[in-house]
């Protein structure tokens, strides 16, 4: 990670209308919970000392699935070229979670923000290697065009927001 | 098989007449219904995908490795096969390769049966609740996303006639559900409906209390109504993009989410996809993901590209258990739920496409629709046009001819006029024009295996058997007829203007009578550089050039190629590039060479093509030997020469009149560039230093396979260096494309391609308007009504135009 790359996806996120949030490890969980819009579902962060903030049901039911407002989930990386993150299906419901509620916050470690999609297959042939298998690249907002016009959130989120960890 | 509910009427006979007739009822009918929204939307995805490809610094690399990928895949398809099988198994889940529709749609229902708990599928046929479906008594439900493959097997038809509920999630794919309609385009399939006659089909059908007066508000109704489906579905069916073997990963890319959705929230997913889907690994994805979104809409990547290998860990969401956790770290409570994944990788004709040499191509497409945007005649008509049974677009006729048959291909194959415009679009380099000359040639066969080819040089033979089109008969020996026309010019040219003939013509050969015919030259090129001396002459007049120096670069000595159109019908621009060389010091020579093939590869007569290239070839082979330089006015002959002939000449005979064969302006913008004098020629009032100052305005249509052979930039630079101001056109072709405008079926839209390359003209209408091919010329003189000379004949010494 460079300064230059994590410049890159910031301009990148920018051409997608996707809001980007840097952040200090210390500071993150009052960040998110000031982003996010309640009701909020989220998958407990794998950064250390950073937590979810409280209001987010950490392991919701499909009903508070389907109420929220809000998914927070961790990206195992980021590709700065293309403004995109890497969600992982796993068992703590990244998927459902980044997918279903209005909002999507990915939150990612400024480390893990690669430059290209090379480099991006790179961190995800690794993951395969170690045992991962499910790995969405999301890039922007759900979209449609089948409508008569350009619409965003159709069956995924409308409105995405990227968290980077600047110190990790 | 469901019918398209676009198809013509077909009258049971096919007599000839009937079906040209009825072949421009169903065209006029597209063009005036569904013409105007699938040309707003590919023209603008085929401009993004142009500027996408332009953006991307590596992209001849990234096609070229995608390519090699999918060559190699499909060499080792069957050890790909078994290498799958082995991963997804041991993911826990399961293969099945299915021969053909209905094995497959046997098999899907078989899986939804048993997983929504059906006992007795008659039952759930019967719709007798409370005894079949799940628990609450419901008819099995199934969420789609969207799937051209699951298009081909009739899907939908088969699990709905197993007594099973199935609903499109993707938006598009909905509208067309609810309205009963086709896919006019593998990527976006309802892109032939407006907003309006959406939302008139949404209050038919659903009466609902908003009112649908924006994509939003029709976006947000189709969200909702789906979403309850997703959330109550037995099974979710995906299609994939690409499986990659060695892991049994489906890779699914989508803008909406809805795969993401049908794919994980269910229990159950199948994913259906060809065989020709697989790729050895993940890593190979790469080019694959990076291309895919550029080429099909011009977006640098789509939304999603979702990479699963199922069965997946992600919890299964059970909206009818909510106040269960979905999941949690330790993959306890609903994760641990049965989750299953079944692949079904579907033959249904692939393996035969496989051995075909000349099919086998059409497996390496990614379904990104590059080639309809990329189309004029789709960009007017759309795939309920430009299609079969299933797939629409160029690379369609590859995949009916080897999926359906070639029945389906001969329904709209002649819609492919090997204009050449989806070859750079092509994201793995596919050669669509050649795959649609090919079947052409397969069909023309079908109706008359025996005398389908007969000599180029032949008149029409003694007897005329059953089932042969005599219209394409007719084109493809144009060589032949055109001689005779200007043997017998002037009588040829009266009696092509009078009513009698042009009804015959119409009725025989299908020639439209509202297209002017060519007028023919009594004297042609040839006769006419004989007459004027020959080689000798053009020795003498080259060297009176007044030339200040004489480089080596400059000491070139020419064949000019005489294509029948130049040699017979235009002979002023033969006449404009003799001239030009000569007073660039370039001795000529005008030999009468054989026609190149072109005609009869138009018409998918490839035996007489590839017979024509050798004869060429043996024409100038001595010429290519002693260093001569051939230069070709019509733009296809060239392509001919640098494309087909690589199918046709053993390897260094194509290469060596490859390398040495040029485009008129491309061969003096060359000698420009070499130090020749543009004084020689008529130049624009403008001094040519790239200022534009005073520069004489001029419009310019490239020929579309000049523009594949990347030299439309040769003649507007070389308009810019002698003083003009030119302004190129963003239509893909002018609609004529040598016959097809001739042509009574296609006559209209011919003329509304065309429409639109005169409309960018037009404003104004004082420029001078020039254009590379004949039949481009052609066609806008009758659009604009005024003169269309070659560049080359308004850069000729002493020129009057």
């Amino acid at each position: 990670m460079t300064t230059d790359t994590v410049g890159r996806f910031e301009r990148s996120l920018d051409e997608l209308a996707v809001s980007v949030e840097f952040t200090s490890t210390a500071d993150a969980t009052d960040r998110l919970d000031a982003i996010l819009e309640p009701p909020a579902v989220g998958v407990s962060l794998p950064f250390d000392d950073v937590s979810l903030p409280e209001r987010v049901a950490a392991e919701p039911t499909a009903a508070e699935l389907a109420d929220a407002r809000t998914g927070i989930t961790p990206a195992t990386f980021a590709i700065a070229e293309y403004g995109t993150v890497a969600i992982e299906s796993r068992a703590a419901g990244d998927e459902p979670i980044s997918l279903y509620p209005e909002h999507h916050v990915a939150v990612v470690a400024a480390t893990d923000i690669v430059p290209d999609i090379g480099a991006g297959f790179d961190r995800l042939a690794d993951r395969f290697a170690a045992g991962g298998d499910s790995i969405v690249f999301a890039t922007g907002r759900s979209a449609t065009a089948d409508m008569g016009g350009l619409v965003h959130g159709v069956h995924g989120p409308g409105e995405v927001t990227v968290v980077v960890l600047e110190d990790r | 098989m469901a019918e398209r509910s676009h198809a013509p009427d077909q009258s049971d006979t096919g007599a000839a007449p009937n079906s040209r007739a009825e072949t421009a009822a169903h065209l006029r009918h597209l063009l005036e219904t569904e013409g105007e929204a699938i040309h707003t939307q590919t023209s603008v995805s085929n401009y993004r995908r142009a500027q996408a490809y332009d953006e991307t610094d590596n992209l001849d690399a990234l096609r070229t490795e995608a390519r090699a990928i999918k060559e190699d895949a499909i060499d080792r398809l069957p050890e790909l096969i078994e290498t799958v099988r082995e991963a997804v198994e041991a993911n826990g889940g399961t293969v099945y390769v299915a021969d053909d529709a209905a094995d497959a749609n046997a098999y899907v229902a078989d899986v939804v049966e048993d997983r929504a708990g059906v006992d007795d599928p008659e039952a759930a046929t019967r719709g007798e609740e409370g005894e079949a479906g799940d628990s609450d008594g419901n008819r099995p439900s199934v969420v789609k996303s969207k799937s051209m493959t699951t298009e081909e097997i009739d899907l939908n038809d088969a699990l709905e006639a197993a007594g099973i509920d199935v609903t499109e999630t993707d938006l598009g794919e909905w509208v067309l559900q609810v309205a009963d309609d086709t896919p006019s385009h593998i990527v976006g399939p309802a892109m032939h409906l407006t907003r309006e006659e959406i939302a008139d089909l949404f209050v038919e059908h659903f009466d609902p209390d908003v009112e649908f007066d924006t994509p939003e508000t029709l976006t947000k109704f189709a969200r909702d109504h789906l979403g309850e489906h997703i959330q109550d579905a037995d099974v979710g069916i995906t299609g994939a993009n690409f499986v990659a073997a060695d892991s049994g990963t489906i890779a699914l890319v989508t803008n909406e989410g809805n795969a993401r959705k049908c794919a994980v929230t269910p229990d159950t997913h199948v994913a259906i996809a060809g065989v020709e889907k697989l790729i050895p690994s993940v890593r190979d994805l790469e080019p694959f993901v990076d291309l895919i979104a550029k080429s099909a809409t011009g977006q640098p990547l789509s939304q999603y590209v979702t990479m699963l290998s199922p069965p997946t860990d992600s919890p299964t969401v059970d909206f009818e258990s909510p106040d269960e956790p979905l999941g949690g770290d330790d993959g306890t409570a609903a994760a641990n739920r049965d989750r299953e994944f079944h692949l079904v990788l579907l033959d249904n004709g692939r393996t035969d496409m496989r051995e075909d040499d000349q099919l086998r191509e059409t497996l390496y497409c990614i379904r990104c629709g590059a080639c309809s945007n990329s189309c004029a005649n789709f960009q007017s008509v759309g795939g309920h046009g430009f299609g079969g049974e299933t797939y629409s677009g160029g690379i369609a006729t590859g995949w009916e001819a080897g999926v359906h048959g070639r029945d389906s291909a001969a329904e709209f194959n002649d819609l492919c006029t090997g204009c050449t415009r989806c070859v750079d679009a092509c994201p793995v380099k596919i050669d669509i024009p050649w795959i649609n000359t090919v079947v052409r040639d397969r069909v023309n066969r079908d109706d008359d295996p025996e005398a389908y080819d007969f000599l180029v040089d032949g008149l029409t033979p003694d007897d005329e058997p059953d089932g042969f089109d005599l219209g394409k008969r007719f084109f493809g020996n144009i060589a032949t007829v055109t001689k005779l026309g200007s043997a017998t010019a002037p009588l040829s040219n009266w009696l092509g203007d009078t009513e009698l003939v042009r009804s015959l013509l119409e009725r025989t050969l299908g020639i439209d009578r509202r297209r002017d015919l060519p007028t023919f030259e009594r004297q042609s090129l040839v006769d006419w550089f004989a007459a004027r001396g020959g080689e000798r002459e053009s020795r003498r007049r080259a060297a009176a050039a007044d030339l200040e120096e004489q480089t080596a670069e400059l000491d070139r000595e020419v064949v000019l190629y005489p294509d029948i159109y130049t040699n017979y019908v235009d002979t002023d621009r033969g006449k404009a590039a003799v001239r030009t060389l000569e007073a660039l010091g370039v001795p000529v020579s005008v030999p009468d060479l054989p026609e190149s093939g072109r005609a009869p590869l138009s018409q998918g007569m490839v035996a007489t093509a590839d017979r024509q290239a050798s004869r060429v070839y043996a024409a100038l082979a001595e010429d290519l030997d002693a260093g001569r330089d051939v230069v070709v006015i019509e733009p296809s002959d060239l392509a001919a020469f640098q494309r087909e002939y690589e199918r046709f000449l053993p390897e260094r005979s194509f290469e060596r009149l490859r390398d040495n064969s040029y485009e008129i302006c491309e061969f003096i913008f060359g000698l420009l560039e070499n130090g020749a004098d543009r004084d020689a020629l008529s130049t624009g009032d403008g001094d040519g230093d790239g200022d534009g100052d005073g520069n004489r305005s001029i419009a310019y249509h490239s020929h579309c396979q000049q523009r594949t052979l990347d030299l439309e930039a040769p003649t507007t630079t070389l308009l810019e260096r002698c003083g003009y101001a030119p302004r190129t056109s963003s239509v893909e072709c002018c609609g004529m494309a040598g016959s097809f405008g001739y042509k009574r079926e296609y006559y209209e839209v011919s003329m509304d391609v065309g429409d639109r390359l005169a409309r960018e003209f037009d404003h104004g209408g004082t420029d001078l308007v020039v254009a590379s091919g004949t039949s481009c010329g052609d066609q806008l003189e009758a659009l604009l009504e005024r003169d269309v000379p070659h560049p080359i004949e308004v850069l000729a010494p002493n020129s009057a135009v």
